[in-house]
């Protein structure tokens, strides 16, 4: 890799940056040959991001330094890095969205006092641009009136007018249809042969193995190994990025799966902005069984959640449930599917499963406010709550088991058993339960297992979201993996290993099985 | 008829001035994403002061100065508070407007001893009317003589600036470096981070603009449209600024139109004063005078479509990824 006649674009040396407890970047070497297209690929919280901010002036690393052309270079804010020549795509666009495409590519780099001179001169140079690496955009269009696919662009027409000759790109087609996000391939290769070098911060291994010129992978903060693309394959990376884990065992029997509780057609779900988050997603789940969603993060859980919860309205679709049908014409809100003896513990449980200025027993009762036995016939009965939430701290090991100290000064894993109890001992036909262990220490983790498993044993259905591949392998019954919003594979959990649900997450398993079969 | 019309609409110029000064103020200032309910409390500071240095020095324009320096200096406390400390824009502000409230009169009686009041300007002390050149020999051909005569004519230089303002900050926020970035960090101070400019340094720029233009607001109003200070003279102008300011959806020109018609509201309701109208009676003063507010709350409840403002307004900017 050392060529002294040649210094590499850009080249990371010992970076680490700690946020508080967590080691977000530790000891980060990289070295990125000028004119390639260098690809960082590692699951959401494995540090890409923390990486890309401290070479973007966002973050200063606590210890170690960055070379740019062989020099080293002081980055410390992202005026140093655009001087440096590093442009950055990010994830969540940094345009002004009731601006013209001129007026974000000029900004900050107007070129005068007055707007006039340094429009005009733009206008050319976008212009020059636009036909060097076929980057076409109507440049007096307002941004909010693009697509995606185009502010995208616009983002890369900026770093470019600054002079970039590195193009950081992060999670470039999280938020791109199919057809952009090969457009936008097309681009950075035209980039790299006008002696770009591009650095390509994604989850996804099918991108990766198709674009790059080397590949980097990071795990939980470092950087575990380097590869050259064409000397590597979508398994091998998925090993390492996932990496060998210490196996989570759970004492359970075999499911005795019986009547179908929720079945679900077809569902489909746009947001906001038109993207179409959740694709034609069927799945039954029966009594008695836990149903696991493998997946990496973003790529349709938190929707399939939400809508099966009734917090957001399916766009198309339907739901068979408690002997309703619920469509996008008759939707039920999440109130009326808890009533449905539908209970759920949403992912993040900072955000939606707990206010965290409330009091425990307060929080105990969220959801489940109106029912009868919290309610006297005018206010809310606080003794019966707080008897309630008495009890229920002795039954689950809640500490301290105090019903009055605020949610917030929980730990995550009481936080979280506060919240289970809850959605557990209503009761429920069906319990919807998303990252159960997340931030939840070791010791918790095994308590709330236990409970799912028991809570199965009792013929509940159990629909089950995890990144934790771990935890799917060790819980479920059946997995079903889900990528870019679709069902891609489902599985006995007696036949999933990590490979295989590693390679059905990145969605190239199929495609590897008629690559052997050829 | 036309003569009554001229001559409100002459008032309406008048009282006017201040608002158009205001409203434009809280637009640099809201623009770059403060919320500014503070103006109200500029405005009162700015009063104070410059009447406090006219009747001291006995120069019209050392009080303008002193008004405008007061008047930053709340503005800088607004964006230290707010920006440096990213603390809540409307709690600051009316924290300025309480303090202001109490400050000036409790200043001026130290200082004057005279129940909360200056003493009376007169002279250099005050802005005087400027007769236009021709405005006496025209005064009597018809229809244009009054409208030149009396309407254009005849006003201090304050009134004259606070019109010039309008187009000129038109020109500021949408032909120079300094509005794009102050619009942009109005929208997405995230965008403005990222390439590579100060997001607090532009909103800082932003406040002292803000400060120079409420402190012509309050100064026209102890030392050209009054002459001296009273307590609580500034009775509201910073809210009927604001509103107009939303009213005109945070551009220059329609806030200069939704300034007018409050000032013209305003002119009618003196007019009013004491007139028999058939079949009503006297129509009690207080009627006209809330006119404007109930103006704003019906226009704002719907009638001019939705006014939204620049999408970062009052939100702190906290250098993180979104």
């Amino acid at each position: 890799m050392t060529n002294n006649t040649v210094p590499f674009a850009i080249e990371l040396r010992d970076i680490s940056k700690r946020f508080g407890a967590v080691q977000a970047n530790k000891d980060i070497c990289l070295q990125v040959p000028a004119g390639t297209i260098h690809g960082i690929i590692g699951e959401n919280g494995a540090g890409k991001s923390t990486l890309m901010s401290i070479i973007y002036g966002f973050y200063e690393a606590d210890t170690g330094f960055i070379e740019v052309d062989g020099k080293r270079v002081d980055i410390r804010s992202s005026q140093d890095a655009i001087d440096a020549g590093i442009g950055m795509v990010h994830q969540h666009f940094m345009l002004v969205e009731n601006f013209s495409v001129l007026e974000n590519v000029v900004l900050g780099t107007e070129g005068g006092a007055l707007l006039k001179g340094g429009l005009t001169a733009a206008r050319v140079e976008l212009q020059r641009l636009a036909k060097e690496y076929s980057l076409d955009i109507d440049v007096d269009a307002i941004v909010e009136e693009l697509p995606v696919g185009l502010q995208q662009r616009v983002e890369i027409l900026k770093a470019l007018y600054r002079g970039a000759r590195i193009l950081i790109l992060d999670e470039p087609t999280g938020v791109l249809t199919p057809q952009e996000a090969d457009h936008l391939f097309r681009i950075l290769k035209s980039l790299k042969e006008q002696g770009v070098t591009v650095l390509l911060i994604t989850h996804k291994l099918r991108e990766i193995m198709a674009s790059t010129d080397n590949i980097s992978v990071m795990r939980q903060g470092e950087m575990v190994a380097h590869r050259e693309t064409q000397h590597t394959n979508t398994e091998e990376l998925a090993e390492l990025m996932v990496g060998k884990k210490v196996r989570l065992t759970v004492n359970k029997d075999d499911a005795q799966p019986s009547d179908v509780f929720l079945s679900a057609k077809n569902l489909t779900q746009f947001d906001g902005q038109g993207v179409k988050r959740l694709k034609e997603v069927s799945l039954e789940l029966r009594a008695g069984e836990i149903l696991g969603i493998a997946g990496v993060s973003g790529n349709g859980q938190s929707e399939l959640l939400n809508v099966l919860s009734g917090i957001t309205p399916m766009s198309e679709g339907e739901i068979q449930f408690a002997g309703q049908t619920i469509t996008a014409k008759a939707p039920k809100d999440a109130a009326q599917m808890r009533d449905l003896k539908m209970a759920h513990v949403p992912e993040d449980r900072h955000k939606m499963g707990l206010v965290t200025g409330f009091e425990a027993y307060e929080a105990a009762v969220l959801g489940y406010h109106n029912s009868a036995s919290y309610n006297g016939k005018i206010l809310m009965d606080h003794t019966a709550m707080l008897e309630e939430c008495k009890v229920r701290m002795a039954d689950w090991d809640v500490r301290p088991p105090n019903p009055h100290l605020k949610t917030a000064n929980f730990s995550g894993g009481n936080q979280q058993k506060i919240v289970i109890a809850r959605e557990v001992e209503q009761n429920p036909d069906v319990l919807l339960i998303g990252q159960p262990t997340r931030g939840v220490d070791i010791g918790a983790i095994e308590n709330i297992h236990e409970q799912i498993v028991k809570l199965r044993d009792s013929g509940k259905a159990i629909l089950l979201v995890s990144v934790e591949l771990d935890e799917i392998m060790a819980l479920s019954d059946r997995i079903i993996v889900m990528f870019d919003g679709a069902v891609v594979g489902e599985l006995d959990a007696k036949d999933a290993d990590e490979r295989t649900l590693g390679l059905m997450m990145a969605n190239a398993y199929n495609k590897e099985e008629q690559g052997v079969s050829a | 008829m036309f003569e009554t019309l001229i001559l409100m609409l002459d008032a309406t110029m008048r009282v006017s001035t201040p608002l158009i000064f205001a409203a434009l103020a809280g637009l640099y200032s809201e623009r770059a994403g403060i919320v500014d309910i503070g103006l109200e409390g500029k405005i009162l500071g700015s009063a104070f002061a410059a009447a406090a240095g006219a009747a001291i020095f006995g120069s019209a324009w050392i009080g303008l100065c002193f008004g405008i320096m007061a008047s930053i200096s709340l503005a800088m406390i607004h964006g230290f508070a707010c920006i440096t400390h990213r603390g809540d824009h409307i709690v600051s502000g009316v924290a300025i407007n309480t303090i202001v409230a109490g400050l000036t009169v409790t200043l001026s009686m130290d200082w004057f001893g005279m129940g909360g009041q200056t003493p009376t300007l007169s002279g250099d002390a005050r802005f005087l009317s400027i007769t236009l050149p021709f405005a006496d020999a025209l005064a009597d051909v018809p229809v244009i003589g009054l409208i030149y005569s009396e309407l254009l004519s005849g006003h201090n230089i304050l009134v004259y600036l606070a019109f010039a303002m309008v187009p000129m900050t038109f020109w500021v926020v949408y032909k120079t470096r300094f509005g794009l970035r102050l619009r942009a960090v109005g929208e997405n101070p995230h965008a403005v981070d990222t390439a590579g400019i100060s997001v607090a340094f532009i909103r800082y720029r932003a406040l002292i603009v803000c400060g120079i233009l409420c402190g012509l607001a309050g100064a026209y109003l102890s030392t050209a449209h009054n002459a001296g200070f009273l307590k609580d003279m500034s009775a509201g102008k910073g809210y009927m600024a604001l509103a107009a300011l939303i009213f005109g959806k945070w551009r220059p020109v329609p806030v200069l139109f939704a300034c007018l018609l409050f000032g013209f509201l305003d002119a009618v309701a003196v007019r009013m004063q004491g007139v028999v109208l058939p079949g009503v009676g006297e129509v009690p003063v207080q009627a006209i005078e809330v006119l404007p507010y109930v103006l704003t709350v019906l226009l704002l409840a719907g009638f001019i479509g939705k006014a939204v403002g620049p999408k970062a307004i009052g939100r702190p900017y906290v250098k993180e990824r979104a």
